[in-house]
């Protein structure tokens, strides 16, 4: 009877015959130690251990150093990096056009939460099928460290600059917007990520991930709540997640300490094992209350926030063909001329 | 205030035509928005329409649900000229409102229905006046109180049927087509009109010299609003992603689209081989639609003036990393909100070089219901074919208003994919392609789709600096070859795109005109009255798609005068055709003529300005 875990240790060769490195990306251009290319890291790792077949997946960004990324993971998928706050649009274009792209959109705290909240919001509305990552430091990298409306209150840049606003808690507002699977981790703690990547891999709907960061060169001084030693010296995880891929499952006999296991839209399962605060992630009102707790003691509370595995996706809704629409016929696409006749008629 | 006597001896006779007008008419009907009256305007339309009578209808409708005054203008001419008149020859007065202006505001020998609490007679004694006692007649048909004041919409049918000599049989065809499957509104329909009809017998007599005629000219043809056309041509086309924000005058686009694919692009198994998605706002429905085009898909989206400005960024991406996508503008007054239920040509050169840098786009110029269903299903292929966003410039006159037109000829050749490599293609190359290297020499490159199972299909999409092969870079050469490519693939886009369609003289007139669009009813009505009133000869060219065609410049240089006519204050087609040919056009040639009221463009206008031109130039 293999360990629960035993799909995370690292593997050669996945069931696809491919190697870790046949996920790997580009070079990363962004700067030596970013939280970034640890997610980055993790997402090679999460796809491999996976198996997902790389020409199926669609790497979909917006703009910033976080939206840079998907160039760095992933080489053998179609990628696009599109324009400032637009990645929730393009990824439904592109999933609406064809439903069996696996989609990993890459975001962060600028282009989410400030110039593309609105489309963060109604995507998660849609509860369109998307792994949406937000890749949170608190500032705006790229345009040289300004405040982004993820920083906390009062927390004080390099410079000294102090930020006076409440910070937006984009995991609350997921929730409260009707996401399905809601996450928060930290790019330093590998092992927990990768177990929410993979997890939201099997997941049907919209799955946010808001992923502590930091930005070695803007944010990660002494008085900063978005650095790594800030994130060592406060991460709370909630429970301990492991993630039991379909086919293993068979085998695996309810480990001794899981305290709830729920499936997933593939049939594999998350297995968590309760911490202190006995927490239930598929209890909606618990996990608002979560995430107003942690807001208003400042703490860093990380793990599977919340899980609905029943909600329809925007493709039921829409009652789409199993056929993806980019690839119908003409025959499929152009109704024939007699109902060019009729229409035309009821027009006399 | 019904006595045919009293009303008989207001009016002079003398100031009476006695000639007879048949079939030569504009009819305006003042309501007040939300009263009901479309359906009633639309019988009217229709009535004329099943008697063979050429035939449009226009709205002439306020940015507001209930209150605010609305006119419906339908216009009847024997010889096929349906673009606005000025002058209104049959006004029907039901908004007190505006009764005053709109009598004060007619030429003298029109008639005026109205209902009679208004009195109207007072204000002038030039008119012939036809009063109703529209509720009272109303009452007649039902007591409920709402369905009365609908029903009063239909007695001014049956007077207007009866003091014009409209078919009866044909005004009760038309509440069939327009009421349909519902019975009892047409019995109540009926039966409003009938007494519209005794009314007029009982109480009116004819003293005004209009009449309509049977006549045989809309064998085979249909009434159809330029949206409604855009919609079929695109699901002809094989529209799989619309996505859209609602916004006067192109909401109907997408609406009527939904309808056409709720019912004719279902699966063997119900399911929809199409996505309709109703976004958050303009930009995010440009950037589904780009993102479908994207990943492989027919993507369109429809909006109208502010609608476009919030596009400006995605196009600016669509154009520079060459992905294909179809957008419908149908334009309607700016700047900023504007007047959302007018009608311009506004948007011709900010469309044509939508977003920052520099960026130039293909732009479809359809002048009529036919042609709205023509580059409906064309776009989706120069789209493709081009890899570039194509815009379709409508207007709300073309768009929203109501057109007899001859049936749409069925796509007559396959859809063109483009440039797309699939896995066996992939394969053949042995394996490696560059995006965006120019293989063929026509500057337009190669693509493969997400999902295409191959190693060596992806490749890596972005706005920001890319090479041949994609790839991230901020070389200035690589950005000026792709920035030079990108040029060149816009001359084999003007080799593609719809040819313009010239009308000229043997020999040709020193004189032409160049407009295009909703403008064209306007010029061809123009023309043939300069021709019979005033023997002048008006050579036409109509561009049908930017960038133009060097004819173009070639139909300019043979005149000695080329009126421009723009329907927008600055001359915007005017300034294109300037910073196209340059000096190439000799000093004086091109005259502009601009119209910028709202309204639909008029043949009177053309005719005042050539005119006065020509005598000038004698």
């Amino acid at each position: 009877m293999p360990a629960p875990d035993a799909s995370s240790r690292p593997r050669k060769v996945n069931r696809l015959g491919l190697t870790p490195s046949d996920y790997k990306g580009k070079p990363s251009t962004l700067c030596k130690g970013c939280g970034h290319d640890a997610i980055s890291s993790q997402l090679i790792r999460a796809f491999f251990e996976s198996d997902v077949r790389p020409h199926q997946v669609a790497k979909l960004s917006g703009i910033g150093c976080s939206s840079k990324t998907p160039a760095y993971f992933l080489n053998h998928s179609h990628g696009f990096n599109a324009v400032h706050g637009r990645m929730p649009s393009v990824a439904t274009g592109a999933v609406l056009a064809n439903r069996r792209l696996v989609a990993v959109g890459v975001s962060g705290d600028g282009d989410t939460a400030s110039i593309g909240i609105g489309q963060f919001v109604h995507l998660v509305r849609r509860n369109l099928p998307l792994i949406y990552i937000v890749e949170n430091n608190g500032v705006y990298g790229l345009t040289k460290g300004q405040f982004s409306a993820t920083a906390d209150e009062n927390a004080a840049l390099r410079s000294g600059e102090v930020n006076r606003l409440p910070n937006i808690d984009l995991c609350g507002m997921a929730i409260e917007l009707g996401a399905t699977y809601v996450a928060r981790s930290f790019a330093g703690d590998p092992k927990q990520l990768v177990a929410l990547l993979r997890g939201a891999l099997s997941h049907n709907g919209t799955a946010v991930i808001d992923i502590l960061s930091p930005c070695v060169t803007f944010n990660n001084h002494a008085g900063s709540t978005k650095s790594y030693t800030w994130g060592k010296d406060n991460e709370e995880p909630i429970h301990i997640l492991d993630f039991v891929p379909a086919m293993d499952q068979i085998e695996v006999e309810y480990e001794e300490g899981t305290d709830q296991e729920v499936q997933l839209h593939d049939g594999s399962w998350v297995r968590l094992r309760k911490l202190e605060r006995g927490y239930d992630p598929t209890d909606r009102r618990a996990a608002q209350e979560l995430v107003l707790e942690a807001n208003e003691k400042n703490l860093f509370l990380t793990g599977l926030l919340y899980l609905d595995t029943s909600k329809r996706t925007f493709l039921d809704s829409l009652e789409l063909c199993d056929e993806p629409l980019a690839l119908l016929s003409e025959d499929q696409l152009r109704p024939p001329p007699a109902v060019l006749d009729e229409v035309v008629a009821s027009y006399r | 205030m019904s006595d045919k006597t009293a009303l008989a001896e207001e009016v002079a006779p003398s100031e009476i035509e006695s000639e007879r007008i048949v079939n030569d008419l504009a009819i305006q009907v003042a309501t007040v928005n939300g009263s009901g009256s479309q359906s009633s305007n639309l019988v009217l339309l229709r009535a004329l329409f099943r008697m063979g009578i050429p035939v449009g209808g226009k709205n002439l409708f306020p940015s507001n649900i209930a209150g605010l005054p609305t006119w419906f203008t339908i216009r009847a001419n024997r010889d096929g000229w349906v673009a606005r008149k000025r002058n209104v020859d049959y006004l029907v007065a039901l908004n007190p409102q505006t009764a005053i202006r709109d009598v004060e505001s007619l030429s003298p020998g029109s008639a005026v229905v109205y209902e009679e609490g208004l009195r109207l007679e007072r204000r002038r004694d030039d008119l012939v006046f036809y009063p109703a006692p529209f509720q009272e007649l109303a009452a007649e048909v039902t007591r409920e109180v709402r369905l009365r004041k609908l029903l009063a919409n239909m007695i001014y049918v049956g007077l207007l049927g009866e003091l014009l000599s409209i078919e009866v049989e044909e005004i009760f065809g038309a509440i069939e087509s327009q009421f349909r499957s519902k019975k009892a509104a047409v019995e109540l329909n009926r039966r409003a009109v009938e007494i519209g009809i005794r009314h007029a017998r009982e109480n009116l007599v004819k003293r005004d010299p209009f009449t309509l005629e049977r006549m045989d000219k809309n064998r085979g043809k249909v009434l159809i609003d330029g949206n409604a056309a855009a919609a079929l041509g695109a699901m002809f086309g094989g529209a799989s992603v619309a996505t859209w924000y609602p916004i006067t005058p192109s909401s109907s686009v997408v609406e009527q689209l939904t309808g056409f694919l709720k019912r004719y692009r279902k699966g063997p198994d119900g399911k929809a081989t199409y996505a309709v998605v109703q976004a958050e706002d303009e930009l995010a429905a440009v950037g589904m639609a780009l993102a479908a085009g994207w990943a492989g898909a027919r993507a369109m989206t429809a909006t109208s003036g502010p609608g476009i400005s919030l596009m400006s960024e995605f196009v600016g991406l669509g154009y520079y990393a060459e992905i294909p996508l179809v957008i419908w503008n149908i334009q309607r007054v700016g700047p900023s909100t504007g007047l959302p239920t007018r009608t311009a040509q506004g948007d011709i050169l900010s469309t044509y070089t939508l977003s920052h840098g520099d960026t130039k786009h293909v732009c479809l110029l359809p002048a009529s219901t036919c042609e709205c269903f023509e580059f409906g299903w064309k776009a989706f292929d120069l789209a493709e074919r081009l890899q570039t966003p194509v815009f379709v410039l409508s207007d709300l006159d073309l768009g929203m208003n109501i057109w007899a037109t001859e049936p749409f000829e069925y796509p007559d050749r396959p859809m063109d994919r483009g440039k797309v490599l699939t896995r066996e293609d992939l394969e053949r190359l042995g394996g490696t392609f560059q995006r965006y290297a120019d293989v063929d020499g026509d500057a337009i490159p190669y693509r493969t789709l997400p999902g295409t199972e191959h190693p060596g299909a992806a490749y890596f999409t972005r706005g920001s600096g890319h090479d041949e092969s994609a790839e991230y870079t901020e070389s200035e050469e690589a950005y000026v070859r792709i920035m030079t490519r990108l040029d060149r693939k816009f001359e084999t886009a003007r080799e593609m795109v719809p040819p313009p369609v010239v009308d000229q003289a043997e020999p040709v007139s020193p004189l032409g005109i160049i407009g295009f669009g909703s403008s064209d009813p306007a010029i061809e009505e123009a023309r043939t009255r300069l021709r019979e009133e005033a023997a002048i000869e008006m050579d036409y060219l109509r561009p049908r798609a930017l960038p133009l065609c060097p004819s173009v410049l070639d139909f300019i240089t043979a005149r000695q005068r080329v009126v421009v006519l723009d329907q927008n204050r600055d001359g915007q087609l005017l300034q294109l055709l300037r910073a196209e040919y340059g000096d190439r056009i000799p000093p004086g040639v091109l005259r502009s003529l601009r119209h910028y009221s709202g309204h639909p463009m008029d043949a009177q206008t053309i005719v005042d300005y050539v005119t006065e031109m020509e005598i000038g130039a004698a």
